[in-house]
């Protein structure tokens, strides 16, 4: 499903005193299936700009188009642009309000109006792609639960209205590393299972620099970068001077640079910067 | 239209007015709503309604902003007026089919007009000169005497600092649910009474446990922060009378003079 | 230094649906005056209900928990224990009380029955800690995450502490937001002197502490200075906790065979210890 953004602004309360620009002609395109990790502070214009994507904001100027579709325009109905693309909002646990698990699953594909038997389906198949028991947790409430098993039922929630563009908001606030990882490792299984354009807003570089196929940083209502994280993590003085930072162990390579020009400093795992590390031991060691 | 209600809106300009204590304003404006009732003809509305706009003048508060207040009221104010002008009974100077305009139902359905139009303004103008956290501080000052009797001034007054605290955070967080459950397919919009009440429930049940969930987590930070009721406790901000609200007093109680002589001359 | 907390072997538990759960097994630790101890563990590992022991929001079970000399058990010294043991939480909506700001940072010394002169003085000290003086007439609504929980911190010193507890003050706020409150915490931490209990599963926070305290299932399983605590890479891994990268990269490295010290937890410590390499 490819996303194609064209002049997008939306003002908050336009012509008061407290009229903000939350987005500036926005222009993007988003592949078929592309992983997308978005960035950005608070008040960068991620959350304006992904609520767009849902239909939930509507645009000052510009399109947006979905596969073609201007969802734009006021004849398309609510429920397509739902159907094509889901929005997990940032803590979703707390929208979770049904007696047990299962209902609260079902709570979307039921709006969209579809079979009890699909339904079911669907609740199964959206349980089994966050790791969830589907029989030992269908009949229990959702209060009950962890906090990480909530969040999970709530991703399932939007999950199982397979959606063709999948939207999460800062899926991992307030989680520890562990539930952290494991709800990371899962967005990203799902996306090589299903094959859906997912966009990922996160804070944090260390986390999307692993995952994501291209990154886009937001800074005060406008795309400051785009790329792939090799791209975008060059850039460090335009990403420091907007608040936002690189993986240390990037931070370490490009440190390492100058001591040693042959050193590569495009780099952001540990994994990568071990073996540069001892390529240059070996360097010297022949030397 | 909600936007436009002006009571309960603060207005900050920094006139004297607002420099007022809270207590010389809420007395005040007991005073007046008092005299509106007091005050039978045109001269004592007159004398009430200079001495409102004296206020709105020494306030520095657009009278184009009281007056938007108004708008939200002008049904209201308009049937009292109708009302008035075809139920009363006396000399008729107009009529049309059975219903009849009498000389007293004009004169009584203006009055009746201008009373509420001055009942709003008066109260807007404490509102609007006078912050919430200030207002409850003078509310609790005011009923401390009447602790004796069982009035719990204090706990009053912290339930609405909580509230006035919270309600920015509920209707922020009300919004951010309704998306939520809109992205899901939810539907506030459409659809008969009942099934927009059952509709409401995605939104309701959530923000319920939220604002449960809100409560034990600041009972357990005041608690922290060594709250253990009224009892010991001190206040930042003293509240002090000074000789402009003596004065103020004054003023009040002279015009509340002066309108029960009128009435009783008239 | 002095002691400033002790726990002496507190258990508590409580009851979940009619299973007695053991939140603390057992905990036993000293807190010295002018300390920074940060507490990391993941969620449910019993920190917080540590912390809540720490100005008796919580009464252990068993075993005793000293504050300054003074037993939370004793129900009269309640109230001096948490004006020497304040306590700052997670959420930093749901424990501002006030419509205005320096009318939070007044409440807890309100509280205290101290002078209104005194509070007046005290706010604007506070406040002028957490350099947030000049937002003292605003809404907290308007604040971001970051300002709210610097409020949150300010409304506890002017009441005067010897220690903080800082119950996940960050876990909540964007990368921003965190930086100010642990540079807010760090600055209180050395020059006003105040003990820091900061409880948190970033590790990034951990690394200049004085000492970093690992918690699992309700024990104390890892103690020590950061360089101490990190260098154990194997085992944070295995309970779900990171490290910094660099002690990632030494302990990668030192498995190749490289002669390197494992306690390196900052990029420029890194390089110098590379470059000293033969």
């Amino acid at each position: 499903m490819s996303i194609k953004i064209e002049n997008l602004t939306h003002i908050y309360n336009p012509k008061s005193p407290f009229e903000t620009i939350a987005l500036d002609k926005i222009n993007l395109d988003i592949q078929v299936g592309e992983f997308i990790g978005l960035i950005g502070h608070t008040g960068s214009g991620k959350s304006t700009l992904t609520q767009h994507l849902n239909g939930l904001l509507k645009p000052t100027t510009g399109k947006i188009f979905i596969n073609g579709m201007d969802i734009t325009d006021k004849s398309v109905k609510m429920t397509d642009i739902r159907k094509k693309v889901g929005l997990v909002f940032q803590y979703p646990e707390h929208q979770l309000f049904e007696e047990t698990v299962y209902k609260d699953i079902a709570f979307g594909p039921m709006n969209l109006g579809l079979s009890e038997a699909e339904i079911t389906i669907r609740v199964k198949e959206a349980m089994e792609l966050v790791k969830l028991p589907y029989e030992g947790l269908i009949d229990r409430s959702p209060f009950e639960l962890s906090g990480g098993q909530r969040r999970r039922v709530a991703i399932a929630g939007v999950l199982a209205m397979r959606p063709e563009v999948l939207i999460l908001d800062e899926p991992t606030a307030g989680l520890d590393p562990k539930g952290r990882d494991e709800i990371l490792s899962q967005i990203k299984e799902l996306h090589n299972q299903m094959g859906n354009t997912v966009i990922l807003v996160s804070h944090s570089m260390e986390d999307i620099a692993k995952l994501v196929d291209r990154i886009i940083v937001m800074h005060k209502g406008t795309v400051a970068l785009i790329g792939t994280a090799r791209n975008v993590f060059q850039q460090v003085e335009k990403l420091e001077s907007i608040g936002l930072g690189i993986p240390q162990i990037s931070y370490l390579m490009k440190k390492l640079k100058t001591i040693d020009p042959n050193f590569k400093d495009d780099i952001f795992t540990v994994e990568d910067a071990k073996e540069e590390i001892l390529k240059w031991i070996r360097r010297r060691e022949n030397a | 239209m909600l936007k436009d209600i002006t009571i309960g809106q603060y207005y900050p300009t920094g006139s004297l007015l607002h420099r007022l204590d809270p207590r010389t304003k809420i007395i005040a404006t007991f005073a007046i709503i008092a005299g509106l009732f007091i005050g039978i003809n045109f001269i004592s509305y007159g004398l009430v309604t200079l001495f409102i706009f004296a206020c709105i003048f020494i306030s520095k508060i657009p009278v184009r902003f009281l007056v938007k207040g108004l708008k939200p009221l002008r049904i209201i104010i308009l049937i009292t007026f109708l009302i008035n002008i075809f139920m009363t009974s006396g000399e008729v100077i107009y009529s049309f089919g059975r219903f009849n305009i009498t000389r007293e139902g004009l004169y009584l359905g203006t009055f009746m007009a201008i009373r509420l139009a001055l009942l709003v303004i008066g109260t807007s103008l404490l509102t609007l000169t006078t912050s919430p956290i200030t207002l409850t501080d003078g509310i609790e000052s005011l009923l401390k005497p009447f602790k004796k009797i069982g009035v719990p001034a204090h706990e009053l007054a912290m339930m609405m600092t909580i509230a006035l605290r919270f309600i920015p955070t509920l209707l922020e967080e009300t919004d951010k649910i309704m998306k939520a459950q809109m992205a899901r397919g939810a539907d506030f919009e459409s659809g008969n009474i009942i099934n927009r009440a059952k509709g409401l429930v995605p939104l309701l049940v959530p923000l319920f446990i939220s604002a449960f969930r809100r409560a034990d987590e600041l009972a357990m930070a005041m608690e922290a922060r060594c709250y253990r009721g009224g009892e010991n406790r001190t206040r930042m901000k003293q509240l002090n009378m000074t000789g402009v609200d003596f004065i103020s007093l004054s003023i009040v109680g002279i015009l509340l003079i002066l309108l029960i002589y009128i009435r009783i001359i008239a | 230094m002095g002691q400033m907390i002790t726990t002496d072997k507190i258990n508590y538990h409580y009851n979940n649906n009619e299973k007695e759960v053991l939140a603390l097994k057992e905990v036993s630790l000293d807190i010295k005056e002018g300390e920074f101890v940060v507490v990391i563990g993941h969620n449910g590992s019993g920190k917080s209900t540590f912390a809540k022991h720490l100005n008796a929001l919580l009464l252990p079970s068993s075993g005793e928990v000293i504050v300054k000399g003074l037993n939370t058990k004793d129900e009269d010294k309640i109230w001096q224990i948490r004006q020497i043991a304040g306590m700052v939480f997670q959420n930093p909506d749901n424990q501002i009380v006030a419509t205005i700001v320096e009318e939070d940072v007044a409440f807890g010394p309100e509280n205290l029955g101290i002078a209104p002169e005194e509070i007046v003085k005290r706010v604007e000290e506070a406040l002028r800690n957490v350099d947030m003086f000049e937002f003292r007439q605003k809404a907290p609504h308007m604040l971001s995450g970051g300002q709210k929980q610097r409020i949150a911190i300010a409304g506890v010193i002017a009441m005067r502490p010897d220690c903080i507890v800082l119950d996940e003050p960050t876990a909540m706020l964007d990368p921003s937001g965190r930086k100010e409150v642990i540079n807010t915490i760090r600055k209180l931490n050395k020059e006003e002197n105040i003990t820091v209990v900061h409880i948190t599963h970033f590790m990034e926070e951990a690394v200049d502490a004085d000492r970093v305290i690992v918690m699992e299932e309700g024990n104390v399983i890892l103690e020590g200075t950061p360089g101490e605590v990190f260098s154990q890479v194997e085992k944070l891994k295995a309970l779900g906790l990171d490290v910094p990268q660099v002690t990632d990269l030494a302990h990668e490295l030192i498995k190749e065979g490289i002669n390197i010290s494992k306690d390196i937890l900052t990029v420029d410590e890194m390089v110098m210890k590379l470059c000293q390499l033969k």
